[in-house]
């Protein structure tokens, strides 16, 4: 119901929320020795998401996980590079707003169908 | 580990942002007692530092983080030759403490920069979420 209603935003909604957490908790992790510093691939978690939607496959909380690859490693074996997170989590805040109008949208021609104005 | 609410986002960003403090006024403290002055090697200060650890919660699948506490450096003592100073010993040693300012100075810049950056994710968190709220 949820995936007719709302395309593919309504999965894509979940998936932006779930990686803002991602990195920000990679921030929070910029100064811990060995803390690797992990991602969510979009594509691949939404194609996830999808089929287990369909009923195709078993839902995988951690399909699309990927771990961030360090332009430089760090000696204390952490690989968090802050600037490149912050682009990160800006371009995830964005899409999120993005996907957020389109749900905004359906919900407001649902609505006006109901209401028959 | 005691039982506690589920980790949000803003629980999480809470706890690395203590994490952080507690980093800065251990800098903080040493810089303070950068060139204090010991009558024996064991009673001179030893710069502090504070130990970070991953908190995962699985539930969520956020990673936070927390000082785990805080450890004394291993640093030998200054030695320096001052039969004048009222500490000095009976060879005339005073043991100064081994603080390293620039490397402080820098250990307080870094965290304030990371602190910086977790108030500033949690801003833009925090507006999409309300803007998520007020949606019709």
């Amino acid at each position: 119901m949820n995936e007719r209603l709302f395309g593919i935003h309504g999965a894509a909604l979940t998936l932006r929320s779930a990686r803002m957490g991602v990195i920000a908790s990679n921030i929070a992790n910029a100064a811990t020795p060995g803390y690797k510093a992990r991602d969510i691939d979009f594509n691949a978690a939404l194609d996830a998401r999808l089929a287990a939607g369909r009923g195709m496959a078993a839902s995988d909380p951690r399909a699309g996980m990927v771990w961030r690859r360090p332009t430089m490693p760090a000696l204390d074996g952490n690989t968090v590079e802050l600037a490149r997170e912050q682009v990160a989590f800006a371009e995830n805040a964005v899409a999120y707003s993005a996907t957020l109008s389109f749900v905004q949208g359906k919900v407001n021609t649902i609505t006006r169908a109901l209401k028959g104005e | 580990m005691p039982e506690r609410a589920p980790t949000t986002l803003f629980a999480m960003t809470t706890r690395a942002m203590s994490a952080q403090m507690v980093r800065m006024n251990a800098a903080t403290s040493n810089l303070a007692n950068a060139g204090s002055v010991a009558s024996s090697e064991t009673e001179a200060y030893r710069p502090i530092r504070a130990v970070f650890a991953t908190e995962l919660d699985r539930a969520s699948g956020l990673a936070g983080v927390a000082a785990t506490g805080l450890v004394r450096t291993e640093t030998a003592p200054t030695r320096r030759h001052d039969p004048a100073h009222p500490l000095a010993d009976k060879d005339g040693y005073v043991f100064e403490a081994p603080v390293d300012e620039t490397a402080e100075m820098i250990e307080i810049m870094d965290s304030a920069r990371q602190y910086q950056n977790l108030v500033q994710a949690l801003q833009t968190a925090k507006q999409l979420m309300l803007e998520t709220l007020r949606s019709e």
